[in-house]
């Protein structure tokens, strides 16, 4: 085909997709750079420099919320990568057909989403954690979600179940790439079930750590849906996750200026995490 | 042998035990829609002593079901067809022209992915309510175009382990790209096609955020929509929000039970892909 009729098709098939990206991602975020650096209340808006961004250095709930969010985001990393491993390795284990049923299972929640998710745990934590408090008298039991701690540990539960499943499906793929003749060779040279488990198996899961390790810390910094279902925020803001402050500040205080460069900070955090990803990953991969 | 057989009933039962756990949140809420308001508090975890089944019809109407679920349908279901067609013929023009111009444009796409739905929402709310697009067609192309990076690198991929011989014998047939795209390749990519449907379908139909963001009229409200209003009004009446809540999930479970091999495959192939 000749070179100019060759290029409009070229265009032709890519543009719809480029203008679809430019005025949904793009565009708003260019925008919401400029946002971010005035008093905008949604309807009017005078050009304030960079103050949004100073104050949002002493905005206490905001730095709350940062905190809150960075602690949960490690503590369900480090806990769904340590039951991820552990379901993926439970259904890699021979035990014919049914392993396919219980995976299944573990992936389950993994399909529902956030706002149900959180109602289904709102529902156990306050009732039928009082309900089992009631029958056997554990004090372990009172009170769930009506504290900081309780809402904290139920987001992280919540959150664990919806992941868990995911995590093991990415490590289950990864196992399956090992080779068999590596176990076997090492079992051949005297090494046992689990000196085989550690010395190779574990040295050839690393790319799945990375994978999974990031990805979990991403989808953590991003929860909106699961927060506002379980907790929304309370007690006293004490359980609002960076997203749900964003929201709030934008959409309830009607600050979007202000939460905007909010948008900016979150957007920056959230892209160096996923950069490090990629550049960790890659660099793993040469070294192979 | 017999050695090996115990660790295998053993590492069962292990998988037993660790299953039901797993699930049992699910019958708690399925046992609890199924009983009286009474009931709810003095046996919560347990099955009904007295079976309830009204619960449902009145859920139901609570949520107006029907509508509600036509509602997800047509919104996953429309924004689907939009992706599919131009993130797939947008990763064919990409594969098949290397210059650096398709280059530029894939690491455009890659950087779009790292933007989070958070640091955009507030613009694009105003955006599309200045041009009037606060409605499901705004939300279907909003749908499109955060969905797109993901399905073209998809498709991308695929395309690579496609021959161009093949475009090059329907080239001397006579067929433009257009025709060699749709008859030739598209039927090729169909497992990539099933992924993309997959992944997509599951993030849409469960959306909350960016359709409470758009989506005004109470007509128009989807399932996760629908639900979040619903159970802030009956959660004095947990027997409702719970039928509610078992509604809200089963179509998802049926689905899954059926193509629960698809699902995983396409989960796995989007995970490690991209």
């Amino acid at each position: 085909m000749k070179g100019k009729k060759k290029n409009l098709y070229y265009w032709a098939f890519i543009i719809p997709s480029l203008l679809a990206i430019f005025f949904v991602i793009v565009l708003p975020l260019i925008l919401g750079i400029g946002t971010s650096l005035t008093n905008s209340d949604g309807y009017n808006a005078v050009f304030v420099g960079l103050s949004n961004y100073k104050n949002l250095l002493s905005d206490k709930q905001f730095l709350y919320s940062l905190r809150f969010t960075i602690l949960f985001a490690v503590v369900a990393v480090v806990l769904i990568n340590v039951i991820g491993l552990g379901l993926a390795l439970l259904v890699t284990q021979k035990m014919g057909k049914v392993s396919v049923f219980f995976r299944t299972i573990f992936f389950m929640p993994n399909l529902i989403g956030g706002i149900i998710l959180g109602f289904i745990w709102q529902f156990i934590f306050v009732r039928a954690f009082a309900g089992i408090a009631n029958a056997t008298g554990l004090s372990f039991f009172n009170a769930w979600l009506a504290d900081t701690t309780t809402g904290f540990w139920g987001l992280v539960i919540v959150f664990l179940w919806q992941m868990s499943g995911y995590i093991m499906i990415i490590y289950i793929s990864f196992l399956a790439n090992i080779p068999s003749e590596l176990i076997e060779a090492g079992q051949i040279d005297g090494a046992n079930k689990w000196q085989a488990f550690w010395k190779i198996k574990f040295s050839m899961l690393a790319p799945a750590f990375t994978v999974s390790l990031f990805l979990t810390l991403a989808n953590a910094f991003k929860i909106y849906d699961m927060n506002l279902a379980l907790t929304n925020g309370a007690p006293y803001g004490s359980t609002e996750m960076i997203a749900m402050n964003i929201y709030n500040t934008a959409f309830f205080q009607y600050r979007q200026g202000y939460a905007q460069s909010k948008a900016i900070v979150f957007f920056l955090i959230v892209a160096v995490i996923s950069l490090t990803q990629v550049f960790l990953t890659r660099r793993k991969e040469v070294d192979l | 042998m017999t050695r090996e057989k115990t660790h295998k009933w053993l590492v069962i039962a292990l998988g037993i035990l660790v299953s039901v756990t797993w699930i049992y949140p699910f019958f708690i809420i399925f046992f609890g829609s199924l009983k009286s308001r009474a009931e709810i508090f003095t046996n919560t975890i347990w099955i009904p002593e007295n079976f309830v089944t009204e619960n449902y019809s009145r859920a139901y109407e609570g949520l107006e079901y029907g509508r509600s679920f036509m509602n997800s349908l047509f919104i996953t279901t429309a924004s689907i067809i939009i992706i599919v067609i131009f993130s797939s013929m947008a990763a064919y023009a990409l594969a098949r022209n290397k210059s650096k111009i398709s280059t530029a444009i894939y690491f455009f796409c890659a950087l779009t992915m790292l933007i989070p739905f958070q640091s955009v929402m507030i613009p694009l709310v105003s955006i599309f309510g200045q041009i009037d697009f606060l409605n499901r067609f705004g939300l279907i192309i909003m749908n499109w175009g955060f969905a797109s990076s993901m399905s073209i690198f998809l498709f991308y991929g695929a395309m690579r382990s496609i021959s161009v011989s093949l475009d090059e014998a329907a080239y001397l047939d006579g067929g433009t790209p257009f025709q060699i795209f749709w008859r030739v390749i598209f039927p090729i990519l169909k497992p990539t096609t099933v992924t993309v449907i997959i992944l997509n379908a599951i993030r849409l139909w469960n959306d909350f955020l960016l359709p409470s963001l758009v989506i005004n009229q109470e007509g128009m409200r989807t399932i996760p929509l629908r639900m979040y209003y619903f159970f802030g009004e009956y959660t004095v009446q947990w027997e409702l929000a719970l039928a509610g809540l078992v509604l809200a999930i089963v179509p998802i479970i049926v689905l899954y039970i059926f193509i629960q091999r698809y699902i995983v495959e396409g989960v796995t192939k989007g995970a490690i892909k991209t």
